[in-house]
Protein backbone atom coordinates (compact mmCIF):
# COMPACT_ATOMS: atom_id res chain seq x y z
CA UNK A 1 0.00 0.00 0.00
CA UNK A 2 1.62 3.19 -1.27
CA UNK A 3 4.45 5.07 0.22
CA UNK A 4 5.02 5.55 3.91
CA UNK A 5 4.87 8.94 5.62
CA UNK A 6 7.56 7.72 7.98
CA UNK A 7 9.83 10.60 8.99
CA UNK A 8 8.50 12.88 6.25
CA UNK A 9 7.18 15.62 8.56
CA UNK A 10 7.76 16.74 12.14
CA UNK A 11 6.00 18.72 14.86
CA UNK A 12 8.36 21.59 15.70
CA UNK A 13 6.34 23.83 18.02
CA UNK A 14 3.62 23.32 20.59
CA UNK A 15 1.59 25.35 23.08
CA UNK A 16 -1.32 24.73 25.36
CA UNK A 17 -3.29 26.63 27.96
CA UNK A 18 -5.03 25.38 31.07
CA UNK A 19 -5.51 26.59 34.64
CA UNK A 20 -6.01 24.93 38.04
CA UNK A 21 -9.15 27.07 38.40
CA UNK A 22 -10.52 25.35 35.36
CA UNK A 23 -10.99 28.74 33.71
CA UNK A 24 -8.80 30.74 31.33
CA UNK A 25 -8.78 34.52 31.05
CA UNK A 26 -9.38 34.66 27.32
CA UNK A 27 -11.41 32.73 24.81
CA UNK A 28 -12.53 32.49 21.20
CA UNK A 29 -10.26 33.84 18.53
CA UNK A 30 -8.10 35.69 21.07
CA UNK A 31 -7.22 32.41 22.69
CA UNK A 32 -6.68 30.64 19.38
CA UNK A 33 -4.40 33.45 18.20
CA UNK A 34 -2.41 33.30 21.44
CA UNK A 35 -1.91 29.56 21.07
CA UNK A 36 -0.79 29.91 17.47
CA UNK A 37 1.62 32.70 18.39
CA UNK A 38 3.10 30.68 21.27
CA UNK A 39 3.51 27.54 19.19
CA UNK A 40 5.19 29.52 16.40
CA UNK A 41 7.47 31.20 18.96
CA UNK A 42 8.31 27.79 20.32
CA UNK A 43 9.32 26.74 16.81
CA UNK A 44 11.19 29.96 16.03
CA UNK A 45 8.75 30.69 13.19
CA UNK A 46 6.27 33.50 12.52
CA UNK A 47 2.84 33.77 10.92
CA UNK A 48 4.58 34.80 7.70
CA UNK A 49 5.90 31.23 7.46
CA UNK A 50 2.45 29.65 7.75
CA UNK A 51 0.79 28.32 4.60
CA UNK A 52 -1.53 25.76 6.15
CA UNK A 53 -4.21 25.86 8.87
CA UNK A 54 -6.08 23.00 10.52
CA UNK A 55 -8.97 23.26 12.94
CA UNK A 56 -12.05 21.18 13.62
CA UNK A 57 -14.37 23.47 11.67
CA UNK A 58 -14.21 26.37 9.21
CA UNK A 59 -10.51 27.15 8.93
CA UNK A 60 -11.19 30.27 6.90
CA UNK A 61 -12.47 32.13 9.95
CA UNK A 62 -9.26 31.90 11.97
CA UNK A 63 -7.23 32.56 8.83
CA UNK A 64 -9.15 35.80 8.21
CA UNK A 65 -8.73 36.83 11.84
CA UNK A 66 -4.95 36.49 11.58
CA UNK A 67 -4.85 37.77 7.97
CA UNK A 68 -3.03 34.69 6.74
CA UNK A 69 -3.89 33.22 3.34
CA UNK A 70 -3.20 29.50 3.57
CA UNK A 71 -2.96 27.26 0.52
CA UNK A 72 -3.68 24.19 2.66
CA UNK A 73 -6.67 23.96 4.99
CA UNK A 74 -8.23 21.03 6.79
CA UNK A 75 -11.44 21.51 8.74
CA UNK A 76 -12.12 17.83 9.26
CA UNK A 77 -14.40 17.40 12.27
CA UNK A 78 -14.58 13.94 13.77
CA UNK A 79 -14.79 14.91 17.43
CA UNK A 80 -11.85 14.62 19.82
CA UNK A 81 -9.64 12.77 17.36
CA UNK A 82 -9.86 15.56 14.78
CA UNK A 83 -6.39 16.86 15.61
CA UNK A 84 -4.62 13.56 15.09
CA UNK A 85 -6.46 13.21 11.78
CA UNK A 86 -5.28 16.73 10.86
CA UNK A 87 -1.67 15.76 11.57
CA UNK A 88 -1.98 12.77 9.25
CA UNK A 89 -3.47 14.91 6.48
CA UNK A 90 -0.97 17.74 7.01
CA UNK A 91 1.99 15.35 7.04
CA UNK A 92 0.82 13.89 3.73
CA UNK A 93 0.38 17.39 2.33
CA UNK A 94 3.85 18.46 3.43
CA UNK A 95 5.43 15.23 2.18
CA UNK A 96 3.95 15.80 -1.25
CA UNK A 97 4.96 19.44 -1.40
CA UNK A 98 1.50 20.99 -1.12
CA UNK A 99 2.55 23.20 1.77
CA UNK A 100 5.43 23.83 4.12
CA UNK A 101 4.32 25.04 7.56
CA UNK A 102 0.95 24.02 9.01
CA UNK A 103 -0.54 25.19 12.30
CA UNK A 104 -3.33 23.28 13.99
CA UNK A 105 -5.35 24.99 16.72
CA UNK A 106 -8.12 24.40 19.20
CA UNK A 107 -9.73 26.53 21.89
CA UNK A 108 -12.84 25.86 23.94
CA UNK A 109 -13.96 27.62 27.11
CA UNK A 110 -17.19 26.05 28.37
CA UNK A 111 -16.73 27.32 31.95
CA UNK A 112 -16.23 30.94 30.93
CA UNK A 113 -19.01 30.71 28.42
CA UNK A 114 -21.42 29.42 31.07
CA UNK A 115 -20.32 32.02 33.63
CA UNK A 116 -20.58 34.88 31.14
CA UNK A 117 -23.90 33.62 29.87
CA UNK A 118 -22.76 33.71 26.29
CA UNK A 119 -24.70 31.47 24.03
CA UNK A 120 -22.55 29.18 21.93
CA UNK A 121 -24.25 30.62 18.85
CA UNK A 122 -22.70 34.04 19.46
CA UNK A 123 -19.42 33.34 21.18
CA UNK A 124 -18.53 29.70 21.08
CA UNK A 125 -15.22 28.28 20.01
CA UNK A 126 -15.83 29.88 16.61
CA UNK A 127 -15.19 33.34 18.06
CA UNK A 128 -17.02 36.53 17.17
CA UNK A 129 -19.66 36.17 14.48
CA UNK A 130 -18.21 38.79 12.15
CA UNK A 131 -21.01 38.67 9.61
CA UNK A 132 -23.80 38.93 12.19
CA UNK A 133 -22.10 41.81 14.01
CA UNK A 134 -20.66 43.92 11.18
CA UNK A 135 -22.73 43.13 8.09
CA UNK A 136 -26.23 41.80 8.88
CA UNK A 137 -27.35 45.03 10.68
CA UNK A 138 -27.06 46.85 7.35
CA UNK A 139 -29.66 44.58 5.74
CA UNK A 140 -27.74 42.76 3.00
CA UNK A 141 -29.20 39.70 1.28
CA UNK A 142 -26.46 37.19 1.94
CA UNK A 143 -24.74 35.78 0.06
CA UNK A 144 -26.21 37.67 -2.92
CA UNK A 145 -25.24 41.17 -1.77
CA UNK A 146 -21.61 40.13 -1.37
CA UNK A 147 -21.46 39.12 -5.01
CA UNK A 148 -23.44 42.23 -5.99
CA UNK A 149 -20.80 44.41 -4.34
CA UNK A 150 -18.05 42.55 -6.21
CA UNK A 151 -19.98 43.02 -9.47
CA UNK A 152 -20.48 46.73 -8.78
CA UNK A 153 -16.76 47.13 -8.13
CA UNK A 154 -15.83 45.21 -11.30
CA UNK A 155 -18.17 47.44 -13.32
CA UNK A 156 -16.77 50.60 -11.72
CA UNK A 157 -13.16 49.60 -12.15
CA UNK A 158 -13.26 47.92 -15.58
CA UNK A 159 -16.47 49.06 -17.28
CA UNK A 160 -18.02 45.58 -17.24
CA UNK A 161 -21.69 45.70 -18.28
CA UNK A 162 -24.87 43.91 -17.21
CA UNK A 163 -25.19 42.65 -20.79
CA UNK A 164 -21.78 40.97 -20.57
CA UNK A 165 -22.70 39.29 -17.27
CA UNK A 166 -26.03 38.21 -18.76
CA UNK A 167 -24.20 36.45 -21.61
CA UNK A 168 -22.78 34.02 -19.02
CA UNK A 169 -26.32 33.08 -17.93
CA UNK A 170 -27.41 32.77 -21.57
CA UNK A 171 -24.56 30.38 -22.39
CA UNK A 172 -25.23 28.27 -19.29
CA UNK A 173 -28.83 27.96 -20.45
CA UNK A 174 -27.71 26.87 -23.94
CA UNK A 175 -25.85 23.98 -22.30
CA UNK A 176 -28.78 23.21 -19.99
CA UNK A 177 -31.04 22.85 -23.04
CA UNK A 178 -29.03 19.70 -23.81
CA UNK A 179 -29.21 18.32 -20.25
CA UNK A 180 -32.47 16.45 -19.64
CA UNK A 181 -32.09 16.82 -15.87
CA UNK A 182 -31.52 20.57 -15.87
CA UNK A 183 -33.96 22.69 -13.84
CA UNK A 184 -34.34 25.25 -16.64
CA UNK A 185 -33.97 24.35 -20.33
CA UNK A 186 -36.11 26.89 -22.17
CA UNK A 187 -34.16 29.41 -24.29
CA UNK A 188 -32.89 32.54 -22.53
CA UNK A 189 -31.83 35.89 -23.98
CA UNK A 190 -29.78 38.78 -22.63
CA UNK A 191 -32.99 40.84 -22.59
CA UNK A 192 -34.68 38.17 -20.45
CA UNK A 193 -31.88 38.43 -17.90
CA UNK A 194 -31.97 42.22 -17.85
CA UNK A 195 -35.78 42.19 -17.51
CA UNK A 196 -35.72 39.88 -14.49
CA UNK A 197 -36.17 41.56 -11.09
CA UNK A 198 -33.23 43.17 -9.32
CA UNK A 199 -32.97 42.19 -5.67
CA UNK A 200 -29.44 43.44 -4.96
CA UNK A 201 -28.14 45.69 -7.73
CA UNK A 202 -26.44 45.29 -10.12
CA UNK A 203 -27.41 41.59 -10.14
CA UNK A 204 -30.70 40.47 -11.66
CA UNK A 205 -32.57 37.39 -10.55
CA UNK A 206 -31.28 35.52 -13.59
CA UNK A 207 -27.69 36.46 -12.69
CA UNK A 208 -28.19 34.27 -9.61
CA UNK A 209 -27.92 30.52 -9.24
CA UNK A 210 -30.88 28.27 -8.63
CA UNK A 211 -32.06 26.88 -5.34
CA UNK A 212 -32.79 23.18 -5.91
CA UNK A 213 -32.36 19.83 -4.26
CA UNK A 214 -29.29 17.98 -5.44
CA UNK A 215 -26.72 15.41 -4.42
CA UNK A 216 -23.50 13.87 -5.70
CA UNK A 217 -20.55 11.68 -4.77
CA UNK A 218 -17.17 10.65 -6.11
CA UNK A 219 -14.72 7.82 -5.57
CA UNK A 220 -10.96 8.37 -5.67
CA UNK A 221 -8.35 5.61 -5.74
CA UNK A 222 -4.77 5.02 -6.81
CA UNK A 223 -3.84 5.19 -10.49
CA UNK A 224 -2.79 1.53 -10.37
CA UNK A 225 -6.15 0.40 -9.11
CA UNK A 226 -8.07 2.85 -11.31
CA UNK A 227 -6.91 1.11 -14.48
CA UNK A 228 -8.57 -2.18 -13.48
CA UNK A 229 -11.97 -0.67 -12.74
CA UNK A 230 -15.07 -0.38 -14.85
CA UNK A 231 -14.90 3.17 -16.18
CA UNK A 232 -12.05 5.10 -17.84
CA UNK A 233 -10.10 6.91 -15.10
CA UNK A 234 -10.13 10.71 -14.80
CA UNK A 235 -6.66 11.25 -13.38
CA UNK A 236 -5.97 14.09 -10.94
CA UNK A 237 -3.18 15.90 -12.77
CA UNK A 238 -2.93 18.77 -10.33
CA UNK A 239 -4.87 20.47 -7.57
CA UNK A 240 -4.49 23.52 -5.37
CA UNK A 241 -6.31 25.38 -2.63
CA UNK A 242 -6.38 29.06 -1.70
CA UNK A 243 -8.26 31.01 0.95
CA UNK A 244 -8.63 34.70 1.41
CA UNK A 245 -11.31 36.00 3.80
CA UNK A 246 -14.63 34.91 5.28
CA UNK A 247 -16.92 37.95 4.99
CA UNK A 248 -17.05 40.26 1.97
CA UNK A 249 -16.02 43.40 3.88
CA UNK A 250 -12.69 41.69 4.64
CA UNK A 251 -11.95 40.70 1.01
CA UNK A 252 -8.65 42.39 0.14
CA UNK A 253 -9.62 43.16 -3.49
CA UNK A 254 -13.25 42.68 -4.57
CA UNK A 255 -12.14 41.96 -8.14
CA UNK A 256 -9.57 39.23 -7.35
CA UNK A 257 -10.60 35.87 -5.89
CA UNK A 258 -8.22 33.37 -4.28
CA UNK A 259 -8.53 31.50 -7.59
CA UNK A 260 -5.74 33.80 -8.76
CA UNK A 261 -3.54 31.69 -6.45
CA UNK A 262 -5.08 28.21 -6.65
CA UNK A 263 -5.68 28.32 -10.42
CA UNK A 264 -2.13 28.99 -11.63
CA UNK A 265 -0.76 26.72 -8.88
CA UNK A 266 -2.96 23.79 -9.94
CA UNK A 267 -2.06 24.36 -13.60
CA UNK A 268 1.64 24.46 -12.73
CA UNK A 269 1.36 21.25 -10.70
CA UNK A 270 -0.48 19.63 -13.61
CA UNK A 271 2.08 20.90 -16.09
CA UNK A 272 -0.56 22.57 -18.25
CA UNK A 273 -1.49 26.06 -19.43
CA UNK A 274 -4.92 27.54 -20.08
CA UNK A 275 -4.50 26.59 -23.77
CA UNK A 276 -4.56 22.91 -22.78
CA UNK A 277 -8.00 23.10 -21.10
CA UNK A 278 -10.65 21.45 -23.27
CA UNK A 279 -13.58 21.95 -20.92
CA UNK A 280 -14.02 24.13 -17.86
CA UNK A 281 -16.39 23.69 -14.93
CA UNK A 282 -16.13 26.94 -12.97
CA UNK A 283 -18.48 27.59 -10.06
CA UNK A 284 -21.22 29.95 -11.26
CA UNK A 285 -23.07 30.87 -8.09
CA UNK A 286 -23.66 34.18 -9.84
CA UNK A 287 -22.67 35.40 -13.29
CA UNK A 288 -19.99 37.62 -11.74
CA UNK A 289 -18.51 34.57 -10.00
CA UNK A 290 -17.88 32.79 -13.31
CA UNK A 291 -16.47 35.97 -14.86
CA UNK A 292 -13.98 36.43 -12.02
CA UNK A 293 -12.90 32.78 -12.37
CA UNK A 294 -12.10 33.26 -16.07
CA UNK A 295 -9.80 36.15 -15.20
CA UNK A 296 -8.21 34.59 -12.13
CA UNK A 297 -7.57 31.25 -13.83
CA UNK A 298 -5.76 33.18 -16.57
CA UNK A 299 -8.10 32.63 -19.54
CA UNK A 300 -8.08 36.42 -19.99
CA UNK A 301 -6.46 39.39 -18.27
CA UNK A 302 -7.87 40.95 -15.11
CA UNK A 303 -10.68 43.31 -16.07
CA UNK A 304 -11.19 41.81 -19.52
CA UNK A 305 -13.68 39.11 -18.54
CA UNK A 306 -16.65 41.08 -19.86
CA UNK A 307 -15.23 41.44 -23.36
CA UNK A 308 -13.97 37.85 -23.23
CA UNK A 309 -17.41 36.27 -22.75
CA UNK A 310 -19.29 38.62 -25.11
CA UNK A 311 -19.01 36.38 -28.19
CA UNK A 312 -20.62 33.39 -26.46
CA UNK A 313 -17.40 31.39 -26.35
CA UNK A 314 -18.47 29.71 -23.09
CA UNK A 315 -21.48 28.08 -24.78
CA UNK A 316 -21.94 25.09 -27.10
CA UNK A 317 -19.58 25.33 -30.06
CA UNK A 318 -17.54 28.06 -28.36
CA UNK A 319 -13.78 28.05 -27.89
CA UNK A 320 -13.99 27.55 -24.10
CA UNK A 321 -16.87 25.17 -23.29
CA UNK A 322 -17.80 26.10 -19.72
CA UNK A 323 -20.30 24.66 -17.23
CA UNK A 324 -21.47 22.14 -19.78
CA UNK A 325 -24.19 20.67 -17.53
CA UNK A 326 -25.90 24.08 -17.38
CA UNK A 327 -24.11 25.09 -14.21
CA UNK A 328 -25.49 26.44 -10.97
CA UNK A 329 -27.35 28.99 -13.07
CA UNK A 330 -29.53 26.50 -15.00
CA UNK A 331 -28.75 22.88 -14.01
CA UNK A 332 -28.92 22.64 -10.21
CA UNK A 333 -27.67 24.44 -7.10
CA UNK A 334 -28.44 22.95 -3.69
CA UNK A 335 -25.99 25.16 -1.75
CA UNK A 336 -22.50 23.70 -2.08
CA UNK A 337 -22.33 23.08 -5.80
CA UNK A 338 -18.67 22.01 -6.02
CA UNK A 339 -19.31 18.28 -6.33
CA UNK A 340 -21.30 18.80 -9.54
CA UNK A 341 -18.23 20.48 -11.10
CA UNK A 342 -16.23 17.29 -10.52
CA UNK A 343 -18.99 14.97 -11.75
CA UNK A 344 -19.47 16.88 -15.02
CA UNK A 345 -15.71 17.17 -15.61
CA UNK A 346 -15.39 13.37 -15.26
CA UNK A 347 -18.34 12.70 -17.58
CA UNK A 348 -16.83 14.97 -20.23
CA UNK A 349 -13.45 13.20 -20.00
CA UNK A 350 -15.17 9.81 -20.30
CA UNK A 351 -17.13 10.97 -23.33
CA UNK A 352 -20.40 10.30 -21.51
CA UNK A 353 -22.00 13.72 -21.78
CA UNK A 354 -24.35 12.85 -24.64
CA UNK A 355 -25.66 15.75 -26.67
CA UNK A 356 -23.51 18.20 -24.74
CA UNK A 357 -20.28 16.21 -25.14
CA UNK A 358 -17.26 18.35 -25.98
CA UNK A 359 -15.46 16.47 -28.74
CA UNK A 360 -12.00 15.23 -27.81
CA UNK A 361 -12.07 16.45 -24.20
CA UNK A 362 -8.78 15.25 -22.71
CA UNK A 363 -8.21 17.89 -19.99
CA UNK A 364 -10.97 19.25 -17.77
CA UNK A 365 -10.79 21.75 -14.93
CA UNK A 366 -13.16 21.80 -11.97
CA UNK A 367 -12.83 25.11 -10.15
CA UNK A 368 -14.81 25.43 -6.93
CA UNK A 369 -15.42 28.60 -4.96
CA UNK A 370 -16.86 28.80 -1.47
CA UNK A 371 -18.17 31.32 1.01
CA UNK A 372 -18.42 34.76 -0.61
CA UNK A 373 -15.50 34.47 -3.07
CA UNK A 374 -13.68 33.35 0.09
CA UNK A 375 -11.89 30.15 -0.85
CA UNK A 376 -11.15 28.23 -4.02
CA UNK A 377 -10.12 24.72 -4.95
CA UNK A 378 -8.88 24.01 -8.46
CA UNK A 379 -8.64 20.44 -9.77
CA UNK A 380 -7.13 19.56 -13.16
CA UNK A 381 -8.33 16.20 -14.47
CA UNK A 382 -7.02 14.27 -17.46
CA UNK A 383 -7.54 11.07 -19.42
CA UNK A 384 -5.16 8.17 -20.04
CA UNK A 385 -3.87 10.16 -23.03
CA UNK A 386 -2.96 13.24 -21.01
CA UNK A 387 -1.86 11.58 -17.79
CA UNK B 1 -36.05 53.50 14.24
CA UNK B 2 -35.31 51.18 11.32
CA UNK B 3 -36.08 47.56 12.12
CA UNK B 4 -32.89 45.54 11.78
CA UNK B 5 -31.05 42.59 13.27
CA UNK B 6 -29.06 44.43 15.90
CA UNK B 7 -25.37 43.64 16.36
CA UNK B 8 -24.38 41.61 19.40
CA UNK B 9 -21.03 42.82 20.79
CA UNK B 10 -18.18 40.37 21.21
CA UNK B 11 -15.57 40.59 23.97
CA UNK B 12 -13.31 42.38 21.50
CA UNK B 13 -15.81 44.90 20.19
CA UNK B 14 -17.50 45.93 23.45
CA UNK B 15 -15.49 49.21 23.73
CA UNK B 16 -16.60 50.18 20.22
CA UNK B 17 -20.27 49.69 21.03
CA UNK B 18 -20.00 51.36 24.43
CA UNK B 19 -18.64 54.54 22.76
CA UNK B 20 -21.55 54.62 20.31
CA UNK B 21 -23.88 55.37 23.21
CA UNK B 22 -22.47 58.89 23.11
CA UNK B 23 -22.05 58.77 19.32
CA UNK B 24 -18.28 58.47 19.50
CA UNK B 25 -16.73 56.57 16.59
CA UNK B 26 -13.62 54.75 17.75
CA UNK B 27 -11.32 52.41 15.83
CA UNK B 28 -8.82 49.92 17.22
CA UNK B 29 -5.24 50.77 16.25
CA UNK B 30 -2.11 48.65 16.55
CA UNK B 31 0.43 51.00 18.10
CA UNK B 32 3.33 48.86 16.84
CA UNK B 33 2.15 48.98 13.21
CA UNK B 34 0.53 52.44 13.61
CA UNK B 35 -2.39 51.12 11.58
CA UNK B 36 -6.13 50.84 12.15
CA UNK B 37 -7.74 47.39 12.44
CA UNK B 38 -11.22 46.47 11.25
CA UNK B 39 -13.26 44.52 12.38
CA UNK B 40 -12.27 45.03 16.04
CA UNK B 41 -9.66 42.56 17.22
CA UNK B 42 -7.38 42.59 20.22
CA UNK B 43 -4.74 40.81 18.15
CA UNK B 44 -3.24 42.83 15.30
CA UNK B 45 -3.72 40.88 12.06
CA UNK B 46 -0.48 42.35 10.66
CA UNK B 47 1.99 41.60 13.44
CA UNK B 48 -0.07 39.36 15.79
CA UNK B 49 0.85 41.77 18.57
CA UNK B 50 -1.59 42.82 21.25
CA UNK B 51 -0.59 46.50 21.49
CA UNK B 52 -4.05 47.60 20.40
CA UNK B 53 -5.65 50.85 21.60
CA UNK B 54 -8.89 52.66 20.78
CA UNK B 55 -8.65 55.99 18.96
CA UNK B 56 -11.42 58.44 18.07
CA UNK B 57 -11.96 58.73 14.33
CA UNK B 58 -13.72 61.42 12.28
CA UNK B 59 -15.45 58.76 10.18
CA UNK B 60 -14.71 60.24 6.75
CA UNK B 61 -14.52 57.84 3.85
CA UNK B 62 -15.15 56.96 0.21
CA UNK B 63 -17.68 54.51 -1.19
CA UNK B 64 -15.80 51.49 -2.57
CA UNK B 65 -18.82 49.54 -3.87
CA UNK B 66 -22.60 49.87 -3.59
CA UNK B 67 -25.60 47.56 -4.00
CA UNK B 68 -29.21 48.74 -3.81
CA UNK B 69 -31.43 46.26 -1.99
CA UNK B 70 -34.79 46.33 -3.72
CA UNK B 71 -36.36 43.92 -1.28
CA UNK B 72 -35.82 44.14 2.48
CA UNK B 73 -33.10 41.85 3.82
CA UNK B 74 -33.33 39.68 6.94
CA UNK B 75 -34.57 41.60 9.95
CA UNK B 76 -35.91 44.57 7.96
CA UNK B 77 -39.59 45.52 7.81
CA UNK B 78 -41.50 44.16 4.83
CA UNK B 79 -42.08 47.68 3.47
CA UNK B 80 -38.49 48.80 4.07
CA UNK B 81 -36.52 49.72 1.02
CA UNK B 82 -35.06 50.17 -1.36
CA UNK B 83 -31.90 51.03 0.58
CA UNK B 84 -28.24 50.84 -0.32
CA UNK B 85 -25.58 48.58 1.21
CA UNK B 86 -22.05 49.90 0.72
CA UNK B 87 -18.46 49.08 1.47
CA UNK B 88 -16.79 52.28 2.71
CA UNK B 89 -13.05 52.84 2.61
CA UNK B 90 -12.46 54.91 5.74
CA UNK B 91 -9.75 57.55 5.59
CA UNK B 92 -8.18 55.65 8.50
CA UNK B 93 -7.28 52.90 6.01
CA UNK B 94 -9.85 50.19 6.73
CA UNK B 95 -12.98 49.03 4.89
CA UNK B 96 -16.37 48.43 6.52
CA UNK B 97 -19.89 47.57 5.43
CA UNK B 98 -22.56 50.18 6.03
CA UNK B 99 -25.56 52.03 4.58
CA UNK B 100 -25.63 55.47 2.98
CA UNK B 101 -28.80 57.22 4.17
CA UNK B 102 -30.53 60.53 3.46
CA UNK B 103 -30.42 60.33 -0.34
CA UNK B 104 -31.99 58.22 -3.09
CA UNK B 105 -30.22 54.84 -2.80
CA UNK B 106 -29.53 54.61 -6.54
CA UNK B 107 -27.62 57.92 -6.34
CA UNK B 108 -24.86 56.29 -4.30
CA UNK B 109 -21.88 55.33 -6.49
CA UNK B 110 -18.38 54.04 -5.91
CA UNK B 111 -15.93 56.90 -5.49
CA UNK B 112 -18.32 59.24 -3.66
CA UNK B 113 -17.19 60.87 -0.43
CA UNK B 114 -19.25 60.08 2.66
CA UNK B 115 -19.41 61.29 6.25
CA UNK B 116 -20.34 59.41 9.40
CA UNK B 117 -23.90 59.49 10.71
CA UNK B 118 -25.66 57.51 13.41
CA UNK B 119 -28.82 55.45 13.61
CA UNK B 120 -30.22 54.56 17.04
CA UNK B 121 -30.39 50.96 18.22
CA UNK B 122 -33.00 49.72 20.67
CA UNK B 123 -30.65 49.54 23.68
CA UNK B 124 -29.12 53.04 23.54
CA UNK B 125 -26.23 52.10 21.30
CA UNK B 126 -25.94 53.58 17.82
CA UNK B 127 -25.11 51.99 14.48
CA UNK B 128 -22.58 53.84 12.31
CA UNK B 129 -24.01 54.71 8.89
CA UNK B 130 -23.00 57.37 6.35
CA UNK B 131 -24.38 60.33 4.41
CA UNK B 132 -23.05 61.76 1.17
CA UNK B 133 -20.46 64.40 2.10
Amino acid sequence: MGRSLRGEAAIVGVADAASPTGELDSRGRVLEAAMIREALDDAGLTLADVDGICCSGIATGIAEYLDVHPTFVDGTFVGGSSFEVHVEHAAAAIASGLCDVVVGVYASTPRQDRRLGASPASLGPMGPDVGAEWETPYGPHMPMTSYALAADRHMTQFGTTSEQLAQIAVDARRWAAMNPRARHREPLTIDDVLASPVIASPLHQLDCCLRTDGAGAYVLTSADRARDLRRPPAYVLGAATATDHWVISQMPDLTVTPGAVSGPLAFERAGITTDDVDVLQAYDSFTITALLHLEDLGFCAKGEGGAFVEDGRLGPGGSLPTNTNGGGLSYTHPGQYGIFLLVEAVRQLRGEAGERQVAGAEIAVAHGCGGVLSSTGTVVLGTEATR
Amino acid sequence: MTARREPRPSDESQPFWDATREQRFRLPWCTDCDAAIWYPRTTCPRCTGSAVEWRDDAGGGTVHAASVQHRPGPGRDADDGPYVVVLVDLDAGVRMMSNVVGCPPAAVKAGMRVALAWEPLSDGRHLPVFRLA
